[in-house]
């Protein structure tokens, strides 16, 4: 066979990092190549949430009335934007998990290729898929009538928010798609998305539950994304008197760290021993 | 021949998995495939064939042992191992959704060619595998055969020295089975060193040039598939009856001309001999049937398949002593029979 294309030797010039990259940008690219080949699993990705606002805003807009005064959308955009975040994992999840149950985890692992580059890109490539995701929603949401009222610095930091929320939840998704072993087991915990949404302050505000009940959507890490949000985009939110809704924008930040420090090392240590 | 280089080596690799049965995973595994040479690993499902695949490949850790490819420590320098092997899995890890090309483009990039090169590499690769008509299309929509294919093309795009094959062909029609096996032996004769594993014996006598056999984790018996077979016994004479009283009175006619003992099977009417002499023996049995006025239904000359060593070595009772002759063919190769001492 052709002698050039015989491997490289592993002294190759380029420093560890940037082979990193390298790989982890071939990763991405995959991503890229399937929304091009697919695009209609990426718009119907996109335009779920969409689709989820316009029901539940025509559904309880009328009925809900939003703490503080001023329309439901107003309250409810920022609370979808955070949702959006969530259903990204479902994204992440099934993508791990059809990998490692088709072998091609293990092709990967079997490539003199950067361990961290599978991870990397599926980072990227999700990240991206969010921010359109995200572009969408905020679309959406300016057709309805929603609108920020802070300055865009804020604006920003709100949306910088939501997506260090998505960087969280994709490891925790890597991890489910590499621990669950199979596509079957992804789905059950699909369903559980939506109790996990709903059991926050992205619908309605806390307060307005049981007690037992409110503590647990107060905790819920949407929860402090969504009232977060809502403080930066000048929108109604819910005060809540308890110290996790009153330190809304430190655990907006706090939870996606504390998520990232759990479920980064546990995806690294699952994807070495993966079995398969 | 380069008989000496072992490209592939395991000594007394053990793994069990957590929860799993005893004899599952592998106990004291031992296995020396010579460079440029196709080993087949035989076994039943759960005789340990995969896990020895995924640990050579450096997918999974061994609890004990020492195994080496190519040269280095499966275990201390899995990167230089993985540098110079290909691996093509039990199913046909290419990605469904992209195209043959993309498939092939992205497995070069990772392997670290230049865009140029892996888009040509690419194009060479889909050529000769006949894939060139069907490069543009999504994979999804690929035959069983055509993804094997492109599966192996991935595990080539930079000629790997060392190639591991997990059951190719597990669930190909014939057509496509032959496909798989012509491209191997291509490989083999380039210089590619070949572990093969499957459940088909017909594979591993069509392919492999030398054979282990796998039980319960361990090397039951290693050796060419000629030298296994001519362990178990040799050749026979095959005769068929129309009827219990023709093959009863061939009895002793057959008896004459054999070189053991008779191996009867009543309900078919048929009757072994095991013959020394091949075609003398054939002749004058039939003869001697003639003479006797028998007209057998049937009448062949056989040699024992890989099947019949294979069951012969899997299936009875582990370890009686009717199994260490054939684990003792062909020892001379290696420095001594590894499936002798692990016990």
């Amino acid at each position: 066979m052709n002698a050039t294309t015989r491997r490289l030797p592993s002294g190759a010039p380029l420093p560890r990092l940037g082979r990193a990259l390298a790989d982890a940008w071939t990763i991405t690219l995959r991503d890229l190549n399937h929304w091009a080949l697919r695009p209609g699993t990426v718009i119907v990705g996109w335009l779920f949430p969409v689709m989820t606002v316009l029901m539940f805003g025509g559904l309880f807009g009328g009925a809900i009335s939003v703490p503080g005064g001023g329309g439901y959308f107003e309250f409810l955009m920022p609370g979808m934007f955070t949702l959006t975040m969530l259903f990204g994992l479902e994204t992440t999840m099934t993508a791990v998990t059809t990998d490692a149950a088709r072998g091609v985890t293990d092709r990967f692992r079997s490539l003199p290729m950067s361990s961290s580059a599978v991870v990397l890109g599926r980072c990227a490539a999700d990240m991206l898929n969010s921010v359109g995701g995200l572009a969408v929603m905020i679309g959406a949401g300016l057709l309805l009538g929603w609108s920020w009222h802070g300055g865009p610095g804020a604006a920003l930091a709100a949306v910088g928010l939501l997506l260090l929320l998505r960087f969280a939840l994709l490891w925790v998704g890597i991890f489910i798609g590499l621990a669950a072993g199979g596509p079957e087991a992804v789905t059950s915990v699909q369903i559980l998305v939506w109790p996990v949404g709903f059991l926050s302050g992205v619908f309605v505000d806390p307060a307005t539950m049981p007690a037992w009940l409110g503590a647990i959507a107060a905790w819920n890490p949407l929860s402090a994304t969504a009232a977060a949000a809502r403080e930066l985009f000048g929108n109604p939110g819910h005060g809540g008197g308890s110290w996790i809704e009153q330190h809304a924008m430190l655990m907006a930040a706090g939870w996606p760290v504390l998520l990232v420090a759990v479920f980064l090392p546990l995806s690294a240590r699952t994807f070495r021993r993966l079995k398969g | 021949m380069q008989e000496a280089e072992s490209t592939i080596t395991a000594e007394g690799v053990r793994k069990r998995y957590p929860g799993a049965p005893d004899g599952t995973g592998l106990n004291g595994f031992d296995l020396r495939v010579a460079a440029g040479s196709v080993c087949g690993l035989l076994g039943p499902n759960g005789a340990g064939k995969t896990t020895a695949v995924r640990i050579l490949s450096t997918l999974l850790e061994m609890d004990a042992g020492r195994a080496s490819v190519a040269g280095f420590d499966v275990r201390t320098q899995g990167r230089r191992v993985r540098e110079r092997i290909g691996l093509v899995g039990q199913y046909a890890a290419v990605d469904e959704i992209l195209t043959g090309r993309q498939n092939l483009v992205m497995f070069g990039r990772l392997n670290r060619l230049p865009v140029a090169a892996a888009r040509r590499r690419a194009d060479e690769l889909l050529e000769r595998f006949s894939l060139a008509g069907a490069a543009g299309r999504p994979v999804g929509g690929y035959s069983g055969g055509m993804r094997r294919r492109l599966d192996l093309a991935a595990s080539l795009v930079v000629s790997p020295p060392v190639l591991f094959v997990d059951e190719p062909t597990t669930g190909l029609d014939p057509a496509a089975r032959r496909e798989v096996w012509t491209a191997v032996r291509e490989l083999v004769d380039e210089g590619t060193t070949v572990l093969l594993t499957t459940q088909y014996l017909e594979e591993a006598d069509r392919l492999a040039d030398r054979v282990s056999m796998l039980k319960e984790g361990r090397v039951v018996a290693e050796g060419t598939p000629d030298g296994l077979k001519s362990a178990l016994g040799g050749d026979w004479i095959e005769i068929v009856f129309a009827g219990p009283a023709d093959a009863e009175a061939a009895r002793p006619i057959a008896a004459r001309v054999a070189s053991g003992e008779l191996r009867l099977d009543g309900p078919a009417h048929r009757i072994g001999v095991p013959v020394a002499e091949r075609t003398r023996a054939l002749v004058r049995v039939a003869t001697a049937l003639n003479e006797a006025g028998i007209e057998p239904e049937d009448i062949t000359l056989r040699r024992p398949t890989l099947d019949e060593v294979f069951l012969h070595l899997t299936g009875g009772a582990a370890g009686t002593e009717a199994e260490r002759p054939a684990a003792r063919v062909n020892a001379a190769t290696g420095p001594e029979d590894p499936a002798e001492e692990t016990v």
